[in-house]
């Protein structure tokens, strides 16, 4: 405990939590508290960009058990959480792709952390409350005078990609929007013979020439990303293939002219149940959303093609004759079940069918 | 459409088959009838809650083998069979009914995975194959079926190998192999029970997974749980500390082998329940499918609890053809079963062994199962759930640091595993030694091995320091318990608690919830922890808790669990909410269903305090739950809990040997003499005065080991300087041992010292066979009426004199008309499930009635019931290598069957093929001793002229030739003169082996005696080595072996007893 020191996550309710936090934090750190019930994967959880702006709480009491890769785990190239909340932290892993301990990953990447916190019972405020602002505090200091509105900050332009980049050198011209893309959807359209143009959220590629347009989750509101939605409006006026995960369904929901809301406390998690309502099959899926899209408001020519059995919402969208189709989940998984990677060959399908 | 449904049951409990199964079939049948489906089982195993009457609509209690099956599939003109949820046992009969075309003749559906999937994944070439097609890694490996074939491909994969033999359960016959003279010997045992054996690489040190998955006929499927061993390969998993979720590997190795197991279990068109097991390389996380179970398994119910998921029932479900998403999730009642539990805790099982309690036995463990029973502790880190599952063992540790017992080589249990090398390796890190070092020989990963030692380096930390109020609660977070606190401060454990009190650091309870807190669940399914700020739920009100049986062990098995389960339904009848507390996640008490609250929880003192204290309970029941739950009656009772039924002060009084035989001498009732002895002088002097043989044993017993019947002095001094050191502290107790006396049995409920109902059983073996171990009559069909009277006479003023009220039983000695009392437990006993289903009447009924003050006005009579039970032991003595297979005082059996007819030698017959014996001819081996030729005489000659074959020992053999009856001359092992014994039994020359030792003491010497019954148990040929169970099988042999044996339901029997 030499090297810790005593730290309280305040929420904005008024409930605290102390536990304690490396001794190298120092300024409180302010984000919407949000918990993932995962219990692998927190390397991949953390670089996540869509987490960006969002202080994690993992329910799983015993984080940092194999370590940290030297990057080959990871979603992006940094932590985009604004903190970490665990019960326990494992310090000795030993794992043949381990580099480096949970703990001295954090610290590298400056992110900071309170451990020692009764995660379950975190878990049912922010259940019950809702989504909550959070602020994490040293050695009993004042908290820091109201919470910052998280609600309408553009996290995606934070996150997108900077300038448009090229990867892979195959038949097919694939539009990756990155509105704070996991690295494995480029991973997985690499897997086909395509070649990747990863374009910021503000970049107009409707004029462009390519086969396929394929929209990246993110972070935040998505009604923020205006000009993403109008460059998109664009891209729906032709037929070619135009494929959403997580935000890139919500965009594509706006896009059309249906409603999203926000959900009381979004669905973060490796276990979450859909349905394939075409062919009736259920698959397990990894998501990680606060924002949801209204089905009542869904134009006449779209349908629902996936639904969490679990509380009914809208998992998934798609154009009842074009090749225009997004899910709320994430196939690309990382972490998370496999079950839906097939939805990156449907887009490819699409794609080729689209060219013939 | 189908309208009904047979459910094979998995028999008697044995080691690699236990409790589990009732679990599994309980839910099953809960399943099915909620679809209105007529449920018909077929289970011996009398003890179950699965056979009552609540249950199944129609139960058989009768051998799980074809004739009888098929039987009941024409009488009951059976639709469809469910094959997953009894096991090993269920899923050969299945596929025997199969290829016997018994189910096609009657057209019986096979309902989940089919014949063909269960033969493929069985059949482990095929298996094999199948995976390999798919690109699905496999260990190397080559099938055998000659013990040269075996030798050729081990010396192509390289030794060590590993060798597997198919169709077993718990991993019979499968061990490592070293070397060529090695491989020929176990190849050539494998070889006798199956007929092909599979030579494999050896895997040592990688590490060991398993996936529990579900799927139904449309192909959604999921893995339910997934759980790590902390023992890597070489230890079974049924021998292994098991984590559940896996702890050490990332999200790409945890998807890489949940996909396999959903790929396998698509490629074997699984539907309803399969798990898988894997081997991971930790060096490079290189993967190895090690094999399939079809069926639910031990490994389900572990995941059933670990996650509150209940897989049993969801399967039985996906047989009927739902799917997945069709079921609603159990526990939330909200949320759909399509998912996979999220955990937000961590679960730790340690297996329960017994192996100790088998003189002679190898206490090593591995490849092969010999564990009984199993605990799991639940908590927020690996400390807490590792030392909460060491204090839920019942092995006189309270947690991992005061395990009372001397490991004499700490770093040889460690590399080779025993029972006890997590004992082993606390000490280890305690005198100092290094953690590379034991993990190179241990190959256990670092992950456990790095918490392991934080205990110990906590456990010297507060040695040397004050116990603060952080210091007591980061103890307490690593599990620590009050008692081992109280040890390292040299202080009590209530001045510990009064001091954790007063620091305010209470547990605090949480919800098993399947979802980690994302959605609000009505779970009443509820574990304690220190890593924790609030609690999850609400005191209850108008509450009674029932403390269970805790893990299965050898004297301690399902019958409290149907005893702690009927005992909660009862109350619950009576408008009351029951709280049980259990440590067993192979019981149906342990079902979220089965109570208002389950805490699942040590059954300690500090544990049950905590709980009673949150839930200010009006009443707690410890009657119900075996030994465990009775020593917790007055601890609890001096702490101020309201006890249920017969005060603790009395219970003490029947628990307290001399203040017992005070009150039996006030009573003017007979007990052998004994004596309590610290000083070898007294102990000579009682011999001299009552004679030997004498029955010795320590006074403080630790687990429930160490009686023995000494027969000469020789035998006393060893006894006395090999396992005891007598002391003031430590006496002895020696009493009179009488020979050839019948023993019997009272079981019964009274209330406020009146017996309200009662029932005397008889025991088939005379005396000297630990009553867990015999075979008992129900009602008695050999007693004389006046041992009858005079010993309910005697059970009536002791039940008086302790003023029992709750369940009791006494156990009695008869000879001559003259009875003595050798044992009063005031609780219920091991037999009331058999007592209750043979009598009709529910005894746990009873029991609640007379709890609540509410005691039933009419009188039972017991001693008429127009048919008899039986009940017969199971034995697991092929599972413990070494171990002699002979009954003697202390317990030794694991199991029991029990089967109900008219006729006493008819259903002997039944209930001695019920435990599980094959007999397969009329060919009998006897080897007895002289004492026993001329009594037996009569039924060797009349088995002999209905066509029996007999082959005997030289002694024997000249004895029968003397009288004129053919047999064959064999030689002992010893002799190695051919004839032999050994390749007699070995080639399987005969059906059934009769080997009765002089006493038990020649048992123990007699080394060729010794050898047959060895080779009996490893060759599996049925042994009998007791007397009266001799004459009784032998004269039933006479009587019933050839004929048709008609089957009745229970309800049938009860019927006609009603005369209906």
């Amino acid at each position: 405990m030499d090297n810790f020191k005593t730290s309280t996550l305040v929420l904005e309710n008024g409930d605290k939590f102390s536990g304690y936090s490396p001794l190298w934090q120092k300024t409180p750190t302010f984000g919407e508290v949000v918990f993932n019930t995962g219990v692998t994967g927190y390397e991949e959880t953390l670089t996540d960009p869509s987490y960006s702006g969002q202080i994690l709480v993992f329910t799983y009491p015993i984080i940092g058990n194999y370590g940290v890769s030297n990057g080959y785990r990871r979603e992006s190239n940094k932590i985009h959480v604004r903190g970490v909340v665990c019960q326990n932290i494992y310090v000795a892993p030993y794992h043949y792709e381990s580099t480096r301990t949970f703990l001295s990953w954090l610290k590298e990447e400056e992110a900071p952390v309170i451990i020692g916190i009764d995660t379950r019972a975190l878990a049912k405020v922010i259940r019950e409350f809702g989504v909550i602002g959070g602020v994490i505090i040293y050695d009993n200091n004042d908290i820091p005078n109201g919470f910052p509105k998280t609600m309408n900050i553009n996290l995606v332009g934070q996150v997108t990609a900077q300038k448009p980049s090229l990867h892979g050198s195959g038949k097919y011209k694939i539009v990756l929007v990155d509105c704070g893309s996991k690295s494995n959807i480029l991973r997985n359209l690499l897997k086909y013979d395509t070649t990747i143009k990863v374009v910021p959220y503000d970049y107009d590629y409707s004029q462009e020439e390519y086969d396929g347009v394929f929209l990246s989750n993110g972070p935040g509101d998505p009604k923020e990303c205006v000009c993403t939605i109008n460059i998109l409006k664009k891209a729906l006026g032709n037929s070619k293939p135009i494929y959403g995960i997580c935000l890139g369904s919500q965009l594509m929901a706006l896009a059309v002219g249906a409603n999203t809301y926000k959900l009381k406390f979004g669905h973060r998690g490796q276990n979450q149940p859909c349905m394939d309502l075409i062919s009736q099959r259920c698959y397990l899926t990894s998501q990680n959303h606060g924002y949801a899209v209204d089905e009542s408001t869904l134009p006449s020519d779209w349908m629902v093609s996936y639904r969490n059995i679990n509380d009914g919402t809208v998992a998934g969208i798609m154009h009842k004759t074009k090749p225009f189709c997004s899910v709320q989940f994430h196939p690309e998984s990382s972490p998370g079940p496999h079950d839906t990677c097939h939805f990156f060959k449907q887009f490819m399908d699409d794609v080729e069918g689209s060219i013939k | 459409m189908i309208k009904n449904v047979l459910i094979l049951g998995s028999g008697g409990i044995r080691v690699g088959q236990a409790g589990e199964f009732d679990y599994s079939g309980s839910q099953a049948i809960k399943a099915f009838k909620e679809e209105g489906l007529k449920t018909i089982l077929v289970n011996p195993n009398i003890a179950t809650v699965q056979t009552d009457k609540s249950m199944a609509d129609e139960i058989y209690f009768v051998p799980l083998e074809i004739q009888y099956v098929t039987e009941i599939i024409i009488k009951d003109n059976i639709d469809a069979v469910a094959l997953g949820f009894g096991g090993q046992t269920a899923l050969n009969l299945g596929l025997e009914l199969y290829n016997t075309g018994v189910l096609s003749k009657y057209n019986v559906k096979v309902l989940g995975s089919s014949i063909e999937t269960i033969n493929k994944t069985e059949d482990r070439g095929i298996f094999r194959d199948i995976l390999q097609l798919h690109g699905i890694k496999t260990p190397i490996s080559k099938l055998a079926t000659t013990v040269n074939e075996s030798v050729l491909y081990a010396s192509d994969i390289g030794y060590p190998v590993m060798i597997r033999s198919g169709f077993s359960l718990g991993g019979l016959g499968s061990s490592r192999v070293g070397s060529e003279a090695e491989l020929r010997e176990k190849v050539s045992i494998a070889l006798a029970s199956a007929p092909q054996v599979l030579v494999e690489e050896y895997l040592t040190g990688w590490k060991e997974f398993e996936y529990e998955i579900i799927r139904d006929c449309e192909g959604n499927s999921l893995t339910i749980c997934n759980m790590e061993n902390l023992d890597p390969m070489g230890v079974h998993t049924g021998e292994s500390i098991v984590v559940a979720p896996a702890q050490t590997i990332n999200d790409y190795e945890h998807q890489m082998l949940r996909n396999i197991s959903l790929k396998c279990a698509q490629f074997f068109n699984i539907i309803g329940e399969c798990n898988i097991q894997f081997a991971i390389n930790p060096l490079d996380g290189d993967y190895r499918v090690i094999e399939m179970n079809p069926r639910l398994s031990r490994s389900s119910a572990l995941a059933s609890k670990a996650t509150g998921y209940p897989l049993a029932f969801i399967a039985a479900k996906l047989c009927l053809g739902y799917k997945l998403y069709e079921l609603t999730n159990q526990v939330t009642k909200k949320t759909t079963a399509f998912f996979e539990p999220a955990l937000d805790y961590i679960v730790v099982k340690i297996p329960r062994w017994d192996i100790h309690k088998l003189p002679q036995a190898e206490r090593t463990i591995g490849t092969e199962m010999k564990s009984v029973g199993e605990a799991m502790g639940i908590g927020r880190t690996f400390a807490e759930g590792l030392q909460k599952a060491i204090a839920m063992l019942n092995i006189g540790a309270s947690s991992l640091v005061d395990y009372p017992w001397q490991i004499a080589n700490i770093r040889h249990e460690i590399e080779f595993a025993t029972d006890r090398r997590i004992f082993a390796l606390f000490e280890w890190f305690q005198s100092g030694g290094d953690i590379g070092e034991v993990h190179s020989i241990s190959r256990i990963d670092y992950w456990f091995l790095t918490q392991i030692q934080e205990i110990s380096l906590y456990f010297n930390y507060l040695t040397n320091n004050k116990l603060t109020s952080a210091n007591l609660l980061k103890a307490k977070q690593l599990g620590f318990s009050d008692i081992s606190l109280a040890k390292i401060k040299g202080i009590t454990e209530e001045e510990i608690r009064k001091l954790r009190i007063g620091y305010g650091i209470t547990p605090k309870i949480k919800q098993i919830d399947t979802l980690a807190g994302e959605f609000a669940a009505e779970t009443n399914y509820l574990y304690l922890t220190y890593s924790a700020i609030s609690n999850d739920v609400l005191p209850s009100k108008n509450n009674l808790c029932i403390i269970g049986s805790g893990p299965y062990s050898i004297g301690s098995s399902v019958e409290f669990d149907w005893c702690t389960v009927n005992l909660a339904r009862q109350f619950r009848k009576n408008g009351k909410e029951v709280i049980i507390v259990n440590s067993n996640p192979e019981t149906v008490s342990t079902d979220y269903d089965e109570s208002d609250r389950l805490y699942f929880e040590p059954l300690v003192l500090e544990r049950v305090r905590d709980i009673l204290d949150f839930e200010n309970v009006s009443g707690v029941s410890v009657s119900v739950g075996g030994q465990c739950a009775n020593n917790l009656a007055l601890p609890l009772f001096e702490a101020g809990y309201p006890i249920l039924g017969t005060s603790p002060i009395d219970i003490n009084r029947a628990e307290n040997r001399e203040i017992f035989s005070q009150l039996l001498n006030k009573d003017g009732v007979d007990q052998p003499r004994w004596i309590k002895a610290n000083k070898l002088d007294d102990i000579h002097e009682f011999i001299h005065e009552v004679g030997l043989p004498v029955l010795i044993r320590p006074s403080y017993v630790l687990s429930g080991s160490a009686m023995k019947v000494v027969f000469n002095e020789e035998m006393l001094e060893k006894y006395l300087k090999e396992a005891f050191l007598i002391s003031r502290d430590h006496p002895v107790v020696i009493s009179e041992f009488i020979e050839d006396a019948k023993e019997l049995e009272i079981d019964g409920v009274a209330y406020c010292g009146k017996i309200i109902i009662y029932s005397i059983s008889e025991h088939i073996e005379n005396a000297g066979v630990h009553s867990g171990d015999a075979t008992i009559v129900f009602p008695p069909e050999r007693l004389y009426l006046k041992t009858v009277l005079k010993s309910k006479s005697i059970a009536d003023k002791i039940v008086k004199s302790l003023n029992i009220t709750g369940p009791f039983n006494m156990q009695f000695l008869a000879q001559h008309n003259e009875i003595k009392v050798i044992e009063c437990n005031i609780r219920a006993s091991r037999s009331f499930p058999f007592i209750s289903k043979v009598t009709g009447h529910d005894y746990m009924e009873i029991t609640a009635q007379v709890l609540l003050n509410k005691p039933p006005l009419n009188s039972f009579n017991t001693l008429d019931t127009k048919f008899i039970g039986i009940k017969s032991p199971v034995f697991s003595y092929n599972r413990f290598k070494g171990s002699d297979p002979v009954a003697h005082v202390e317990m030794s059996s694991t199991g029991e069957v029990a089967c109900i007819g008219y006729d006493l030698l008819e259903t002997f017959y039944l209930s001695w093929l019920a435990t599980g014996v094959k007999l397969s001819g009329k060919r009998i081996l006897i080897s007895i001793h002289d004492r026993f030729k001329e009594r037996l005489l009569p039924l060797i000659i009349g088995l002999n002229n209905k066509g029996w074959n007999i082959t005997a020992t030289e002694g024997t053999h000249d004895f029968l030739v003397r009288h004129g009856i053919q047999s064959r001359c064999v030689f002992k092992v010893a002799d190695k003169i051919e004839p032999n014994i050994e390749r007699v039994i070995i080639n399987k020359q005969v059906d059934l082996i009769i080997n009765l030792p002089y006493n038990a003491f020649s048992a123990s010497v007699d080394l060729d005696g010794f050898a047959i019954r060895r080779l009996a148990i490893d060759y599996h040929i049925p042994l009998i080595t007791n007397f009266q169970l001799t004459e009784m099988l032998l004269e039933s042999l006479y009587v019933c072996y050839g004929n048709k044996i008609g089957v009745r339901s229970y309800n049938e029997f009860l019927d006609e007893k009603a005369g209906v």
